[in-house]
């Protein structure tokens, strides 16, 4: 190809001939020939698609619904040898261990508690995401307070029995609490009223809180080592979120804080924790914690974990609930500043119920790794849903050479419900946003 | 502007009213915090430590460990290693997995990524179902799938799966052609390198040439026959010379076992495989947010010079897609390293199975083992980070 003009190639020389006009046909075959086959290289790929399906489809199907054994109440129904069937899924296995997978070896006779526990989370989550629901605030209050403490009680038994003494400690503590209030108040010459308000109001939530983990409900006290399967994915997911929020919240404020060690302390630990896999983190809390406190004192094999996945949540939280913050204009700050409005007041009422709200999908998408991760705790020794199946799997009165896959599509089947709806409902506030920024 | 303030406030205020004030009282009392938790937990841990009769400080690295791992690149023997050397065996197995995971999980991501956007329905919704499938289901249970309902339904060795060209599978893991370098191995690995640097010398010279004449040169010929034709070349002329310079050990067929050859254990397999098809759907979504950020306009502009599709995607689209691709691929590669960390589910010889599980039961020296390796991921993940700001600067858009 070459032209009399000595031009650089990028420049047509020649008139270039025109297109054939678009297609106007409509209908299933003009959708058809254009969307699959509209060249040799989309008909290519078109018919691998369709051979790759061909491969995996029908025998998934067949695996998981037509072969499978729905009905049996032990090995027998999936071993060929004993005239089941073995080439397809084993429902039967779950359906005979549902009960374990659910609760663990969780008191049968108390079992009530944690459906209890099940519902309260689910009223909670539906206050707090359901955009319209009235009252949101006093949502978040039940979410944050009432729930956990209601959740407590219910699961253990409650009745810590912590004795006079503890209570007249707690009320000296309280005292010198208000007493300390008062005293800022006269330093800084302002009105005593609020500030006694505010002592009272904070000796009086952890009062009300340690008041009603001390009192005797009746209910039968039930250790954290007979918990287990969904029971414990949802508390760890639940105390992750619980707990990481407010953490988040404060951590994020503190990176963005003018403050040099604040921030340096909010940097240092957000970027340690998201340098480190959660499993480094789990290990640590299981082997360390225990070192840190003392002697005398030991943590609930339960709780370690837990404190671990809070703070690795934490972390992760602070950098999204950063990122609404970072998102706000500045004239908000402004705004809220030239008002008198002094910086925990500019936060909970100017900036932070905007900024939270726009990190909503973030927020979400945090809460779906989370709700993944809860699976990690298996790997240090808690019944989670997925150490329940390995610890069912090896049943004897299950030997069959189905029961492993079966498993693992359960545990799979139930986390992609979980959190492939949590990504929709993410996705769904994601654009009820942008419409607003759109108009 | 600090000076006008403090002019119009009152003076007789207190001093407990300046912010400054205020922020260094905050500040101590965050320190006091800080300080007494650490001096808490410092005097609890050497108490409880006294009482448990553990050692403490990093000696114990160089006592002998005493146990086998199944997967070592350096020498490792229960015998003669020490607990240092099985450090640096778990921490080269998790480099080994991560950085083959992060080669194929790439591949595999970009082409899904693409495969989302792509005007064939088919393709484009196969591509979601894979993404939205493997993004929702956690790590762990896909590589105990993997691991145990996949690999582990593989027959024994007996029964091993022949799948040519000296490939096999069984319940041992895949076995392959073990590469036996010869003494001209130096001479192949040297016209690799000239043509390497050939091909680099070669683009620099023709891109120069583009830009000043505007005159395009076969780059691709030219840079497969440098690479790829001109030591194949070589290869074949030493092997009939008679001194080839790498011969293949196949993996023999036993009556029990496979001898000879490279066995890749199930474990290895399991948790690459994990990784890769896991982390794919990150990286598609990544990718597909990139190619979306470069606007309709910059597409229909380069088709309006006359740029065909796939000059449009290679020299328009996909280099200022990259701008937006890069963060967050980095931020999933380092992902794929720390998940590497699941390995200890499945029994892979990893930095955290070796060091944090067997080292530290076996020592119980907690302190110092975790922060060794949290000290390594640390590492991994800040240099990443440093490395990568450094390539944003450079592919950032510069505004003048």
């Amino acid at each position: 190809m070459s032209t009399a003009v000595d031009i650089p190639r990028f420049v047509r020389a020649k008139q270039v001939e025109a297109l054939p006009p678009p297609n106007l046909a409509r209908g299933p075959v003009a959708w058809i020939r254009e969307n699959l086959f509209s060249g040799p290289f989309n008909t290519i790929l078109t018919l691998v698609v369709f051979y790759l399906l061909y491969v995996i489809v029908p025998p998934l199907v067949r695996f998981l619904l037509i072969d499978a054994v729905w009905t049996g109440t032990d090995r027998a129904a999936c071993r060929a040898d004993t005239g089941g069937s073995e080439t397809g899924a084993c429902w039967a296995f779950i359906w005979d261990k549902i009960n374990y997978f659910i609760y663990g070896s969780y008191t049968i006779s108390e079992r009530w508690r944690v459906d209890m526990f099940f519902a309260l989370l689910a009223i909670g989550v539906v206050w707090l995401l359901w955009l319209r629901a009235p009252r949101r605030d006093l949502g978040a209050v039940y979410f944050f307070w009432i729930f956990p403490i209601v959740s407590y009680v219910l699961l253990t038994g409650g009745n810590a029995d912590f004795g006079v003494r503890f209570w007249i400690g707690f009320a000296i503590f309280g005292a010198l609490v208000v007493a300390l209030f008062a005293f800022f108040a006269a330093l800084l010459k302002t009105a005593m009223r609020p500030a006694l308000i505010m002592g009272g109001g904070i000796v009086a939530v952890i009062g009300v809180t340690l008041a009603l983990i001390d009192i005797d409900f009746g209910l039968a006290h039930v250790p954290t080592s007979l918990w287990g399967g969904i029971l414990v994915t949802l508390l760890v997911a639940t105390v992750g979120i619980v707990v990481s929020l407010p953490f988040g919240i404060v951590l994020a404020l503190g990176r963005r804080s003018k403050l040099p060690i604040v921030r340096m302390a909010s940097v240092i630990f957000i970027e340690f924790v998201r340098g480190v896999p959660l499993i480094t983190v789990l290990i640590m809390a299981n082997t360390m914690l225990p070192l840190f406190l003392p002697g005398d004192m030991t943590v609930d094999r339960l709780l370690r974990p837990l404190i671990g996945t809070a703070l690795f949540a934490s972390a992760y939280m602070a950098e999204v609930v950063r990122g609404g913050l970072q998102a706000m204009p500045k004239g908000q700050y402004e705004g809220a500043m030239s008002l008198g409005l002094n910086y925990p007041q500019m936060m909970t009422l100017i900036v932070l119920p905007q900024a939270l709200r726009i990190v909503i999908p973030g927020i979400v998408n945090t809460f779906i790794g989370l709700f993944k991760d809860t699976s990690l705790v298996a790997i240090v020794g808690i019944f989670d849903l997925v150490k329940t199946i390995e610890a069912s799997r090896i049943d004897p009165n299950w030997a069959a050479p189905t029961i492993g896959i079966t498993g693992y599509a359960f545990a799979a089947l139930f986390y992609f419900v979980f959190c492939f709806g949590m990504s929709r409902y993410s996705l769904g506030v994601e654009r009820r946003l942008a419409s607003g920024q759109n108009r | 502007m600090q000076t006008a303030v403090s002019q119009t406030s009152p003076p007789q205020k207190s001093f407990l009213y300046d912010p400054k004030v205020r922020g260094i009282f905050y500040q101590v009392v965050l320190i006091v915090g800080i300080v007494y938790l650490f001096y808490m937990a410092a005097t609890n841990a050497i108490e409880n430590l006294q009482r448990a009769k553990i050692a403490s400080g990093f000696g114990f690295l160089n006592n002998t460990a005493g146990f086998d791992i199944s997967q070592t690149l350096i020498q490792f023997s229960a015998a003669g290693g020490t607990y240092g050397d099985a450090f640096i065996v778990g921490l080269l197995n998790t480099l080994l997995v991560s950085a083959i995971g992060i080669f194929f999980t790439t591949i595999l991501g970009f082409v899904i990524g693409i495969a989302r956007l792509s005007k064939n329905w088919m393709v484009a919704k196969v591509a979601m179902v894979y993404v939205e499938v493997l993004r929702n289901i956690p790590l762990l249970v896909q590589l105990l799938f993997w691991y145990i309902a996949v690999l582990g339904a593989l027959p024994q060795p007996r029964n091993s799966l022949e799948m040519g060209a000296g490939f096999y599978l069984n319940a041992r893991g895949l076995f392959m052609a073990k590469p036996i370098y010869g003494p001209n191995i130096s001479i192949l690995v040297a016209v690799l390198l000239i043509g390497l640097i050939g091909t680099f010398l070669y683009r620099r010279w023709a891109r120069k040439q583009q830009e000043q004449t505007g005159r395009q040169y076969p780059v691709g010929k030219v840079t497969l026959a440098l690479v790829l034709v001109l030591p194949v070349l070589t290869w074949i002329v030493l092997a009939l010379v008679g001194t080839n310079p790498i011969t293949f050990e196949l993996p023999r067929k036993g009556t029990f076992n496979l001898t000879g050859g490279m066995q890749i254990l199930p474990e290895f397999v399991a948790l690459l495989l994990g990784l890769v098809t896991y982390t794919a759907a990150f990286i598609a979504e990544v990718v597909r947010a990139g190619i979306l950020a470069v606007s309709k306009g910059q597409t229909e502009a380069a088709g309006s010079l006359g740029l065909t599709p796939g000059q449009t995607l290679r020299l328009v689209v996909i280099p200022q897609a990259m701008r937006v691709i890069i963060p967050p691929l980095t931020s999933q590669y380092l992902n794929l390293t720390k998940n590497s960390s699941l390995a200890v589910a499945i029994g892979y010889p990893d930095l955290v199975q070796v060091f944090m599980g067997t080292v530290l039961n076996q020592t119980g020296q907690a302190i110092e083992v975790v922060v060794i390796t949290m000290g390594v991921y640390l590492t991994i993940s800040l240099v990443t980070s440093f490395i990568m700001n450094i390539y944003n600067r450079r592919v950032a858009i510069v505004e003048r």
